[in-house]
């Protein structure tokens, strides 16, 4: 008999137990975590948002960035930069950890706990990481007085939003990826590394050469900063490109979970 | 007296305020088979690492061939073939680099590698797996390649902590049987080991350390007689009613060990016993005689049974 | 043919015989099997850091800012950039082979302890730790210069001295970055390495001139390694030399030669723990 474990309260929140199991573990990084997610945007807001945004300044104004200082262009783009690379670090690492460095899925697998449980869990961790990020850096923007309270408080659920989407897919990819061995290095160097440079956060998309710009428009980033912009600070889009923007990230979100969830079934099982 | 080659005496080692090896001595003959037994974290890899040179003791003396690990680590290191309790392969590597970059690291020649490399494949069991990458391997094949890197120098001392952890039982039995080969070639072995079949049949003598100290120090057969009765009676009455014949069974003779499971009487005849016990109309539900071994030697010196 | 204990024999009586063995080319040959037979896609992918950032703020930004004054004359944006990013990705793949990276070599993979149990010494594997890391740097930096040069963001033949500026400087950050590790126990130690090389690197110049900034804040980041790296390529990628060219070498002589104190006063800390 299986004496005081119930099974079907495991079976009911076996997602909320492994979202605590990833919580208890980013404790550990407690310390990093905050020092990141006040440092990042005070460093990142000073030496570009001031030090570019004086070059900028003297040479085209405000006209290459829509008619705002360019520090208050940046701000929604480094925020949303931010809540991404949050999303990515509890993305990957878990899931390269759960299956290959420490195999905890498996363990976690051979409990009540089912595959789509611990899918849930983490991205649940990884929210949790993102929310604490967005939540420090608008209240850096606010203090810089880079945006205001009641003009920009709707551009924290849409980053959160946007980096849970992009926290799926890569839950999905990573848990599709066999050989891990430097998988971590060419998905960051090839993919993230370009899509974060040519998402238009420092700079409008469209003023990159053509052929460069598709890596922006299927970044998860571009997209996210385009909202961000556009609820921080009022920045001019149609209603189409609105509508764009949060149905790619839509199905960014529904595919990752899709992916994710088949892939870990798939690997567990194995 | 034959001539010592590894002595160490009133060695210690700190972790801290922790003393993991606390003031032993011993010594090590050419040509013998020395084991160092006892519970987990008894202290024996630490000090399998003091004599390796690459562990810096914190008090006491060792020298090993003569020498000092902290004057003449290099040196010592030379003559020395390592296996430690954690495989720590080169996985950016596959089998046969990890054997050739490692006689590298001793300086040896490419060309008395490439040859040695062919015996060691064949020693191992891996030549199949020669190009494999070391993470393609099942845990027992890094084993026998972690102990066939130990021998890609040809090393006078070959040390050896829990060698055949995670080997099958065939595994087992062919690397004992390479390891007679090498000490008949007059290779030294220390070996840790918490098998007492492989203590009996590898170790000329061994030490049994618990919390840093030695216990005891004989050869199996010695430490058997000095610590243990020639029989030993195991008898079961199923969990319940162990705890009620135990003070009955302590009158019967002079020493009795409560195992969770089971009960051992240690005497001279065994039967004798059981038959006096059965007289008793106790009636145990298993009984078995059997010769005293180390297992008995370590329970009595530990107070712990070794495979639990 | 020498056996392992003949050879081991012949340094017996050197001085620094117990951390050299004088093999540190074993360790560069196994990284060349390595490179061989698995690292080389992480590796040979490792210059493309430096050009997308040249492409992206070159091209991109480039179109908002338009010319800057670099300090030695008024050029194209992505002509002031090329050199900083340059030195910046010198200087951080030197940082990352001598912190994280052997961090992780001795606690995770327990290579070192390998190769330590032979008669190499601590010596042998960061020298050719070491020395791979910048042979590595320098492929970089000739990629680098090999991509620029038909962007027209090369402005002469001397441009050639930034390359091994740039690995000179990798010298004194690989040599300084082993010491620190050799004091990290946990990987929450090692994480505050990345927290104050954000910082130091987003405010040394790379990306703009510092003189955008107030007087004390110009005063602190001058006193930045990072900066200095940066300085003493841009001066070399130019072909401008003056006092200043002079104390950006000087400082880093310093900073090698304290670095490789530590480093080797700490190597039995770092590799015999
Ligand atoms: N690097 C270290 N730092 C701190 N304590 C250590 C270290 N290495 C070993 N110890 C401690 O020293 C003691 C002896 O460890 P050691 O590894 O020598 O035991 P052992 O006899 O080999 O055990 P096992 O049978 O489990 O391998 C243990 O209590 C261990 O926790
Ligand atoms: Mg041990």
């Amino acid at each position: 008999m299986n004496q005081g474990i119930d099974v079907a309260k495991i079976r009911s929140r076996g997602a909320t137990y492994v979202a605590e199991a990833r919580i208890a573990q980013m404790m550990k990084w407690k310390g990093i975590i905050a020092i990141v997610a006040i440092g990042n945007p005070l460093f990142y807001l000073v030496a570009i948002g001031i030090g570019i945004g004086v070059l900028v300044n003297e040479n085209s104004g405000t006209s290459g960035t829509g008619g705002v200082e360019y520090i208050t262009f940046i701000a929604p783009a480094l925020l949303a930069s931010a809540a991404l690379t949050g999303a990515l670090d509890e993305a990957m690492f878990p899931v390269m950890e759960g299956f290959k460095w420490r195999k905890l899925f498996y363990a976690i697998n051979a409990t009540p706990i089912n595959p789509g449980q611990i899918v849930l869990g983490v991205f649940i961790g990884a929210i949790a990481r993102v929310v604490f990020t967005v939540v420090c850096y608008w209240a850096l923007l606010i203090a810089f007085g880079v945006v205001t309270i009641g003009q920009s408080w709707d551009v924290i659920p849409v980053t959160i939003f946007a980096a849970g989407a992009f926290a799926a897919v890569i839950m999905g990819i990573t848990a599709s990826v066999k050989n891990e061995d430097y998988f971590m290095t060419v998905l960051n160097r090839l993919i993230i590394m370009p899509m974060f440079l040519f998402s238009g956060t420092f700079f409008p998309l469209n003023t990159m050469p053509v052929f460069l710009q598709p890596i922006g428009w299927i970044s998860p980033l571009w997209h996210a900063t385009e909202l961000g912009r556009y609820f921080s600070y009022g920045y001019s889009i149609s209603g189409t490109m609105l509508l764009v923007h949060f149905s790619y990230l839509i199905v960014m979100m529904v595919a990752g979970f899709k992916l994710a969830n088949r892939k870990f079934a798939e690997r567990l099982a194995k | 007296m034959p001539e010592s080659l590894i002595s160490a005496r009133g060695l210690t080692k700190k972790y801290g305020d922790f003393t993991a090896v606390d003031a032993i001595d011993f010594d090590v003959a050419k040509g013998e088979s020395f084991g160092l037994l006892g519970p987990n974290g008894a202290g024996k890899s630490t000090t399998m690492r003091i004599i390796a040179a690459t562990s810096q003791r914190s008090s006491g003396t060792i020298s090993i061939l003569g020498r000092d690990p902290e004057e003449h680590g290099p040196q010592i290191r030379a003559h020395l073939g390592v296996v430690p309790q954690q495989d720590n392969l080169d996985g950016e590597l596959t089998v046969s680099e990890n054997l050739f970059i490692y006689g590298r690291y001793f300086g040896l020649s490419k060309k008395f590698i490439q040859n040695k490399i062919e015996e060691l494949l064949d020693f191992a069991q891996l030549q199949d797996k020669r190009d494999a990458k070391v993470e393609a391997l099942s845990g027992g094949m890094k084993r026998r390649l972690t102990i066939a890197r130990a021998l890609v120098s040809e090393p006078d001392i070959l040390m050896l902590d829990e060698p055949t952890t995670g080997l099958d039982p065939q595994a087992r039995h062919i690397l004992w049987d390479r390891l007679f080969r090498l000490k008949e070639t007059g290779v030294t072995l220390v070996i840790t080991t918490h098998f007492m079949d492989e203590a009996e049949q590898l170790c000329d003598r061994l030490v049994v350390m618990d919390k840093g100290k030695i216990m005891a120090e004989g050869s199996p057969l010695e430490l058997i007689k000095q610590y243990s009765t020639k029989e030993v009676l195991e008898v079961r009455f199923g969990s319940d009613r162990n705890k009620e014949v135990a003070p009955i069974l302590r009158e019967m003779c002079s020493r009795i060990e409560e195992l969770p499971d089971r009960i051992l009487m240690y005497v001279e005849d065994g039967e004798a016993l059981l038959e006096a016990i059965t007289a008793k109309k106790l009636h145990p539900t298993t009984s078995l005689v059997r010769r005293s071994s180390l297992e008995d030697v370590f329970l009595r010196l530990t107070g712990r049974s070794l495979i639990e | 043919m020498k056996t392992a204990v003949e050879i081991a024999e012949e340094r017996a009586d050197r001085w620094g015989h117990q951390l050299y063995a004088g093999r540190a080319r074993a360790i560069l040959e196994r990284a060349f099997i390595a490179l061989r037979s698995s690292t080389w896609v992480p590796i040979v992918t490792g210059f493309i850091e430096p050009v997308l950032y040249l492409l992206a703020f070159g091209y991109g930004m480039g179109e908002l800012i338009g010319d800057v004054d670099s300090g030695r004359g008024t050029v194209d944006y992505a002509v002031f950039i090329a050199p900083g990013l340059l030195a910046t990705s010198a200087m951080n793949g030197a940082i990352y082979d001598s912190t994280w990276n052997v961090f992780f070599k001795l606690n995770e993979s327990k290579l070192y302890k390998g190769m330590l149990a032979t008669p190499l010494g601590p010596l042998d594997v960061a020298l050719g730790e070491i020395t791979w890391a910048l042979l590595r740097g320098l492929s970089y930096a000739i990629a680098f210069l090999a991509i620029t040069a038909p962007l027209g963001l090369v402005p002469g033949v001397s441009a050639i001295l930034a390359i091994p500026a740039a690995v000179f400087i990798a010298f004194g950050f690989a040599s300084f970055g082993m010491a620190i590790t050799s004091y990290f126990k946990t990987y929450q130690q090692m994480g505050m390495i990345n927290i104050v090389l954000l910082p130091m690197f987003l405010f040394s110049g790379s990306l703009y001139p510092i003189s955008v900034y107030p007087d004390w804040l110009e005063f602190l980041i001058q006193l930045f390694p990072s900066w200095h790296g940066i300085e003493l390529v841009r001066d070399l990628w130019f072909g401008y030399w003056d006092s200043g060219t002079l104390l950006h070498l000087g400082y880093f002589c310093v900073m090698i030669v304290t670095g490789l104190y530590f480093t080797t006063r700490r190597l039995r800390n770092l590799f015999m723990r």
